[in-house]
């Protein structure tokens, strides 16, 4: 299902931890069903062979893991980066959130993974998926899905319905491009997707808009945030021991009802911490259990980050230094950036 | 003073000025009887660099119409380069407001010197009569803090 399937995963896993190097390995863990795929930490051989599974729900991004876990063993933690975790395997190392010599880095390739929450509101609840060739087959709980009564082809299949793979990704994976950058200790195979979309459309369609439009727009996606933090906790970047939303004198600790200013707060601070530290992996959103396309923040600041001081890609060395930490004398002024933006739009 | 009021509106205007510069020049403008309008509340930090992102937030939140942040002249920081990582900075944070559909118009970084009291006064009052056109933020106000200062105000009177 994925270019490197799960049995060389396990592999190469238990054979490490036999060996003595790793007695943890950070990787994948099967759920109930094939789609509720969690990250998982792992510490006895029985465990990985049972548990360890490799397929399009392996969603999470592990690097942020090793923070704590690369603390709680004298022996090395095994991880399996894709390419674009090795983007945040490399910011971690530059920020110096954990020690490279406590980890056993396997790069593992991707064929990308898929959006639940698309393919949920497709078929209802999922059972299992498969992949034949270009085709991704869903096994639907229920036998039938009235919204989707249209797609007549499937009906001999019953439960069965068929997608084109680009159809049930998820939105960062439709424009991935990316490689390993990583320096990894081994690779089992290497390579991401080739990009199908163009990673800022989204961005340029919500600057298109009116101001007007845009507030309404975001009001109305941070208006069913429910401030549960999953996208502070997730992210890769945010790896501050004491985080402004945890202090009760902010004022923006908790979510109330009052309107929604709290939500814009919340987001507008979560989104510029990580300005120039942000690797785009996507986490934020896919971890959204409101499905609040919060990378769509994250890739505006990238995006004005490329045009402004030049491209920038965050993750992409560990010597690399963030726009927001340097400076030259011929910056753009604040009063002419919205004119530069601007033009670069219009070209 | 000079009477900015539009409609009987007075916007809230949050100046954030650098020690150095900026404050120095504010001091020279009123040194000088130039006058600008008492809607900017000038709020002295070290440097423009100090003003943290929350801070503008802050101001937003607390019912400020426009914020506003001076510092030295690029190359002129007391402290070599604070004002080069504003300029980065709110750069990218203004466009992001933008982005969000908060009106950029309502957030602004100016560069006054010490010795430019006339400057200050002139951005100050054209500061002032653009967010008095702009009218109220109510698109980054928190009305829970609106209450509080309206209660407040109405005690103290």
């Amino acid at each position: 299902m994925q270019r490197t399937d799960r049995d060389a995963l396990v592999r190469r896993a238990v054979s490490l931890m036999n060996d003595g190097v790793c007695d943890r390995v950070l990787a994948w863990r099967r759920g109930e069903f094939s789609s509720d795929v969690s990250p998982g930490v792992f510490t006895d051989t029985e465990s990985v062979e049972k548990e360890l599974v490799r397929n399009f729900f392996c969603g999470a991004n592990l690097s942020k893991y090793l923070i704590s876990e690369t603390e709680k063993t004298e022996k090395k933690v095994l991880i399996f980066l894709r390419p674009c975790d090795s983007y945040s395997f490399n910011r971690l190392l530059s920020e110096h959130k954990f020690n490279r010599e406590k980890v056993y880095a396997v790069a593992v390739g991707c064929d990308g993974t898929a959006d639940i929450g698309k393919l949920k509101r497709k078929c209802g609840a999922l059972s299992d998926i498969k992949r034949r060739g270009d085709k991704i087959i869903a096994e639907s709980l229920y036998e039938t899905n009235e919204e989707n009564e249209e797609n007549e082809e499937n009906e001999a299949n019953g439960a069965e319905r068929v997608f084109d793979l680009e159809d049930v990704l998820s939105e960062r994976c439709l424009s991935c491009n990316l490689k390993n950058r990583a320096d990894c200790d081994e690779i089992i195979s290497d390579g991401g997707r080739d990009a199908v979309s163009e990673r800022f459309f989204e961005v340029r369609r919500i600057e298109n808009m009116s101001s007007e439009e845009r507030y309404e727009f975001w009001r109305g996606e941070f208006s069913r945030c429910i401030r549960c933090n999953a996208c502070r906790d997730v992210c890769p970047a945010c790896t501050c021991e004491k985080c402004v939303f945890s202090n009760p004198s902010s004022g923006v600790e908790n979510k109330a009802a009052a309107n929604s200013f709290e939500e814009s707060m919340f987001h507008i601070i979560r989104a510029f911490h990580v300005a120039g530290r942000c690797t785009d992996c996507g986490e934020c959103s896919r971890v959204c259990p409101q499905s609040i396309p919060l990378h769509l923040l994250n890739r505006k600041l990238i995006k004005d980050i490329n045009i402004l001081y030049g491209e920038y890609k965050s993750g992409e060395s560990v010597s690399q230094i963030s726009p927001l930490n340097s400076w030259t004398e011929n910056d753009a002024d604040p009063s002419e950036v919205a004119e530069l933006l601007e033009r670069s739009r219009s070209k | 003073m000079q009477d900015k009021q539009i409609n009987g509106y007075r916007p809230k205007i949050a100046a954030f000025c650098c020690n150095w510069c900026s404050y120095a020049g504010a001091d020279l403008a009123g040194g000088n009887r130039l006058s600008y309008p008492c809607d900017v509340k000038i709020i002295r930090v070290p440097c423009s660099c100090r003003v943290d992102p929350i801070f503008v937030l802050r101001a937003f939140r607390r019912g400020a119409d426009g914020v506003i942040i001076c510092g030295c002249h690029p190359g002129d920081c007391h402290y070599t380069s604070g004002n080069y990582h504003t300029r980065r900075r709110m750069s990218l944070l203004f466009s992001f407001l933008d982005y969000l559909g908060i009106e950029r118009e309502r957030m602004r970084v100016e560069w006054v010197s010490a010795s430019e009291g006339a400057k200050f006064a002139a951005v100050m009052n054209d500061f002032v009569s653009e967010i008095s056109k702009l009218g109220e933020n109510r698109r980054l106000e928190d009305v829970r803090c609106k209450e509080q200062t309206e209660t407040r105000l109405s005690e103290e009177r």
